[in-house]
């Protein structure tokens, strides 16, 4: 199989001249260490309390792969691992293990944005991809682009619905309620022009990847830790 | 509500089909459109003289598939008191958002033939009935009563102007719902050049199947006998498009095996398995294969008529059946299987609630039972109009 990421540079993150020059707003990362996440689901969790997230839905969730000895792969993620994991039965035979936090990659270039017929799915002049509830039809064209699965269509709204970034919490000088959430760190987001934020020394210094990078969809979401079985 | 099953992973999100099967009715509905316009302008356009028993019929059949071609996506949508939107406040880089103006000119555009094509009738029939029925073909006929030999000339004339322009218009309302589908770069069983061309060509078998049907029983309740040279044409662009249709169909399948992408493992399984019936047996073998080796025989060797429209009827019935596996095949299965290329999920559509067969059911009618209004109102047949003329 083909690996789960590119490397990709600092340049590719920076805004480009004629984003500087028509819009102020920073442009914002969200950083995930997968090699910190523990699994112990308290993201997913906080999400669902800060969003009001319906039951059986996510907007974020981690996925535990365990590769075992003869290279078979497996990946589970019940209930999004919202309620963290149970012990692998027989680890006999796993040879490595580990989990991989996912949300919506607020793309610089997004499929769903693209795809929606009446302009429900935007992005926000801050780069966040956020959906205008009262102006979407609920046709689901989005939920069919998303290369990650990142989308689902609400069942009390009828409408596409997803990770915001916690845009809300944002705009007021907070953090997502997820990178709060986190006890290890796994987490991160900020400005990728601020020096003080907490990702910018991570974009200077750390390789990264972004997921399916084939798709050309450009992921704000970037990876330190990747292993190539993931997508 | 049936129970899901699932094998491998799914991202938490896909567990359930979003598409449903009023999304495969959808392009069903649209593409039967397309193949009876397509008739339709085999005589009015390119004087193809054997299909004028079914020319009328054809242009009608067109527009009442059109008048029902968009109701399946009101019964999808999550905000259907939105669907103008989509008009109104279109964003013009999703392929979505070209569909209401694309599909309202066509419509339109059909109508017009249709009133232009049957205008001389709906004035002589103003003429002959008397009271409602009066009034009715008054306002059909729109204030028009002259039936001159010039005014025909001028209807024949823009008549075919209209089914000339709408060749392309059909061509490109279904090439455009496969390119809806081939478009979308996240699902590699969607995402093909080959789709919007599929799409056109099963729409065209499905709307010539559609309609050799639709003669059969009409000229068997009328007890009137077929015309044998127009339903052989018929059978002859249902071989020949069909081989086209297939021969696609079965290269997009053998390109994808052949190249082995990482997500063929999937597609490899998804077709052995979930969609091993509607597939392998429904859609490639029984459907595809019986009618291309029957119509081969039917189109090319000699037979009596009577066992030749058997065998075309069967065969348009097979091909019917193809195009609905085709387009489940291609909307379902499309979201059987993760975009993680790890796991497949499960659909069966409920037999009520908004999404279900019996509104599925009920829609796949409604074109017929329009026709049917249209027959009461308007002589379809050529024969009709040559016996109430004569």
């Amino acid at each position: 199989m083909a690996g789960g990421g590119l490397y990709i540079s600092l340049f590719q993150l920076l805004p480009s001249p004629a984003r500087a020059s028509s819009q102020q707003a920073p442009l914002y990362a969200f950083i995930v260490d997968a090699e910190k996440c523990i699994g112990c689901g308290k993201c997913a969790e906080a999400c669902r309390a800060e969003n009001n997230v319906p039951e059986d839905f996510y907007r974020t969730w981690i996925e535990r792969y365990t590769i075992h000895q003869d290279g078979t792969v497996n990946v589970d993620s019940p209930h999004g691992g919202e309620h963290g994991f149970k012990p692998l039965e027989d680890s006999s035979t796993v040879e490595k293990s580990f989990f991989v936090p996912k949300l919506c990659n607020h793309c610089k270039n997004p499929n769903c944005v693209q795809v929606c017929p009446v302009g429900a799915t935007y992005v926000s002049k801050e780069g966040f991809v956020l959906v205008d509830e009262k102006q979407c039809v609920g046709c689901s064209y989005c939920v069919m682009a998303c290369p990650y699965g990142a989308r689902f269509m609400n069942p009390v709204t009828h409408t596409a619905d997803k990770c915001t970034w916690c845009y809300h919490r944002i705009m007021q000088g907070h953090t997502t309620a997820c990178v709060e959430a986190c006890p290890v760190g796994a987490r991160q987001f900020g400005s990728v022009d601020d020096p003080k934020s907490p990702v910018y020394k991570v974009l200077k210094e750390k390789r990264l990847q972004v997921l399916k990078p084939e798709t050309g969809n450009e992921p704000m979401v970037l990876y330190v830790g990747l292993d190539k079985e993931v997508r | 509500m049936h129970e899901i099953v699932t094998s491998g992973f799914l991202f938490p999100n896909e567990i359930e089909v979003h598409w449903s099967l009023m999304i495969v009715l959808y392009p069903y509905i649209t593409g039967l459109v397309a193949g009876a316009f397509i008739v339709s302008s085999l005589y009015h356009v390119f004087g193809k003289q054997e299909l004028k028993p079914i020319a009328k019929f054809s242009l009608v059949g067109a527009f009442c598939f059109l008048l029902f071609a968009c109701t399946p996506l009101l019964f999808h949508l999550g905000h259907p008191e939105r669907a103008f939107n989509i008009m109104f406040t279109p964003k013009f880089t999703s392929a979505m958002s070209g569909f209401g103006y694309i599909y309202t000119f066509y419509l339109i555009l059909v109508l017009l033939e249709i009133w232009f094509v049957f205008r001389p009738d709906i004035v002589r029939l103003a003429g002959e009935t008397t009271g409602i029925m009066k009034a009715v073909y008054w306002v059909m006929a729109l204030g028009s009563s002259d039936v001159s030999e010039e005014t025909l000339s001028i209807d024949r004339k823009i008549t075919l102007v209209l089914a000339a322009v709408g060749i392309p218009s059909a061509c490109v309302l279904h090439g455009y719902v496969g390119f809806l589908f081939g478009s979308l770069k996240s699902n590699p069983w969607w995402s093909t050049p080959l789709m919007p061309v599929i799409f056109l060509m099963s729409a065209i078998v499905s709307g010539i199947a559609v309609l050799i049907i639709c003669y059969f029983i009409v000229m068997v309740v009328k007890k009137v006998p077929v015309d044998n040279a127009c339903l052989q044409s018929l059978y002859k662009y249902l071989w020949g498009f069909f081989i086209i249709d297939v021969t696609l169909e079965g290269l997009e399948v053998l390109t994808m095996a052949y190249e082995a992408h990482e997500e063929w493992h999937i597609i490899a399984q998804l077709l052995t398995g979930k969609l091993g019936f509607s597939y392998i047996v429904l859609q490639m073998v029984i459907c595809s294969l019986i009618p291309l080796v029957v119509l081969g025989f039917v189109s090319l060797k000699k037979m009596s008529d009577m066992t030749r429209n058997r065998l075309g009827l069967i065969c348009s019935a097979l091909i019917l059946i193809q195009v609905l596996a085709m387009r489940w095949n291609v909307v379902i299965g499309g979201q059987l299987f993760s975009k993680s290329l790890r796991g497949l999920t499960s659909y069966s559509p409920t037999f009520l609630g908004r999404e279900g067969l019996l509104v599925a059911f009920i829609l796949l009618a409604l074109p017929f039972v329009t026709m049917y209004i249209f027959n009461l109102l308007l002589p379809l047949w050529e024969n009709e109009t040559a016996k109430e003329e004569g």
